[in-house]
């Protein structure tokens, strides 16, 4: 194992709460604070625990999008990750176009092993990983929950609607990761400032000779219907009435 | 006319009713010729019960040893190669379509729309983003094929009664040996699937231990409801992870939804937002779940929750 590629979206802040614009054109960014993908995090917190338990592994953060981008990968070095590339864009990217970019970032750089979150709390997509490793042509080991390196070999335990799944996977493969894989570390001073020093590339999907398709136009966003708040009973023998006359017990 | 292959999703046993619904989305789209197809190592008895939805023209078999367990790896190329005489490839958007339908769009070169929640025509849809708190309408290109997972939770199940033809196809696609099965540890109980339950007792952190959480099976167990728990109670070990409801769990749509000690994080109502009635147990009667459950009652969940199961049924 020689180097760890992790992928990074940048995402309206897990803690912000989204409004639609009343004209039904998108939702209310203007302002907005953006960090890392949660389960980017988790993804990238994975690659460096490999990292620190192997030798001389590179832990590569790439991202796609606009400019101030940088500062979510600058929070991947300061994480611990050696070296950062931004594909930088103004134009919405779909998640072909994203798996298509990192393919060619794939080829440059031959990881053994590339990491992304599951979905991005943006667009809750969860595609990018899956569309990777098919046009990679390797493994995908989606929804990680646990992932043991074995060699040139991964054994990722996946949680699925079932319970947990186990999967044998050569290296290289695309994991995909879940909450549950581990409690990414926080990002100290020190660090943030150590950052600032590491190398971080920006290159154009022109220069990797890729135009961004777009197959899915957006054609209005709405806010979704509100449930109306109901009646609050008092006790448990109104709860038991309200729910017999709803036929529900 | 629209063609629509729908990929069945199947335990080598039962057809998962998430199947069931995927046809009733495709129902929706005007002038849909509908086929089902199931992967397997011997797809005889799940070839039979798809053939039953009532609304599916055609039933395909693919039948082969590598089909034994559903490796996305595995099934994505072969579903590629039935693609060919579709303009629409649908799964269900649980952890099997989720894994394998984004392989399929990549492999055809095409885009996917995840989570469709509604049919506007045959290529318009809705779907939710930021953890369904705006809905956007998507119009996918027509002149390509479309490759989409199916939010179950949004569409019943469809009736059975149908008697589609079964054919068996043998598909001489090339399958890559990078990825391989081990095994599962699944969570089996003899209570109902909480994906597709009618009724769901669902725990939080307040249940304070695994141990706790056996009150609400004990509750389940009297009203036949499966189990359900917020991401802070599985997290915190109480609950396993096949139990999680929510953005990042299962989104349900049952006909009741009974949120014990669940405070109503957004990514949680998220899940549960298509409950036909939210019953809501909670200490704390500023809990955001009061502002969507249809009953709410304030007090102690110890003292609540057996209190209720004995009044049930008596």
């Amino acid at each position: 194992m020689q180097k760890i590629m992790v992928c990074i979206k940048r995402v309206v802040d897990y803690n912000v709460r989204i409004r639609v614009k009343a004209d039904s054109s998108g939702v209310m960014l203007d302002g907005v604070k953006m960090s890392v993908n949660p389960f980017d995090e988790i993804a990238l917190e994975e690659a460096l625990r490999i990292k620190e338990r192997g030798s001389n592994i590179e832990v590569l953060a790439v991202s796609i999008g606009v400019a101030d981008t940088q500062q979510q990968l600058r929070t991947a070095l300061a994480m611990g990750a050696d070296r950062a590339i931004l594909v930088q864009t103004d134009a919405p990217v779909e998640s072909l176009t994203a798996a298509q970019v990192f393919l060619a970032l794939a080829k440059k750089e031959n990881p053994d092993l590339i990491f992304l979150g599951k979905q991005a709390i943006d667009d809750d997509a969860n595609q990018t990983g899956q569309m990777l490793a098919a046009i990679w042509e390797r493994p995908q080991a989606t929804y990680a929950s646990k992932v043991e390196i074995n060699g040139d070999k991964a054994a990722v335990t996946r949680e699925v609607d079932a319970g947990l799944e186990t999967i044998e996977v050569d290296l290289p493969a695309v994991i995909t990761v879940d909450l549950r894989l581990n409690e990414p570390r926080y990002v100290k001073l020190p660090d943030i400032m150590k950052a600032k020093k590491k190398p971080l590339d920006v290159t154009s999907l022109d220069a990797l000779g890729i135009s961004a398709g777009q197959f899915l136009k957006t054609v209005k966003t709405e806010p979704p219907a509100q449930r109306q708040k109901g009646i609050m009973v008092k006790d448990v023998p109104e709860l038991v009435g309200v729910l017999k006359k709803k036929g529900l017990i | 006319m629209n063609k629509v292959l729908i990929i069945g999703e199947h335990d080598g046993k039962a057809l998962n009713p998430a199947t069931s619904k995927c046809v009733t989305c495709a129902n929706t789209i005007p002038d849909a010729d509908i086929t089902i197809a199931v992967f397997g190592a011997d797809t005889a008895k799940v070839a039979a019960q798809a053939a039953a939805v009532a609304g599916v023209k055609a039933v395909l078999r693919v039948d082969r040893p590598e089909n034994e367990h559903p490796l996305a790896a595995i099934f994505a190329p072969q579903v590629a190669a039935l693609a060919a005489d579709y303009s629409h490839i649908f799964g269900p958007s649980t952890s099997f379509g989720k894994d394998l339908m984004p392989r399929v769009a990549a492999l055809l070169g095409v885009a996917q729309v995840s989570d469709l929640m509604a049919v506007e025509n045959a290529y318009r849809f809705r779907r939710p983003i930021y953890a369904g708190n705006a809905i956007i309408t998507v119009e996918a290109d027509a002149s390509r094929k479309l490759v989409a997972t199916v939010r179950v939770a949004s569409f019943e199940a469809a009736a059975t009664g149908g008697s589609a033809a079964i054919e068996s196809k043998a598909l001489t696609v090339a399958l890559p040996s990078h990825t391989r099965y081990v095994g599962a540890r699944s969570g089996s109980t003899d209570r109902p699937d909480l994906q597709t339950a009618s009724r769901v007792v669902s725990g939080g952190r307040a249940l304070g231990s695994a141990e706790n959480f056996k009150m609400l099976f004990s509750l389940a167990d009297k009203i036949g409801a499966a189990v359900g728990a917020s991401r802070a109670a599985v997290d915190a070990g109480y609950a396993p992870n096949e139990m999680q409801v929510g953005q990042t769990g299962k989104i349900i749509s049952p006909e009741m939804y009974i949120a014990v000690g669940i405070s109503g994080a957004i990514q949680h109502l998220t899940g549960i937002k298509d409950a036909r009635t939210i019953v809501a147990i909670n200490k704390d009667a500023e809990a955001p779940i009061f502002e969507v459950a249809d009953v709410g009652l304030v007090g102690d969940l110890f003292k609540i929750v057996p209190e209720l199961e004995g009044m049930i049924g008596t």
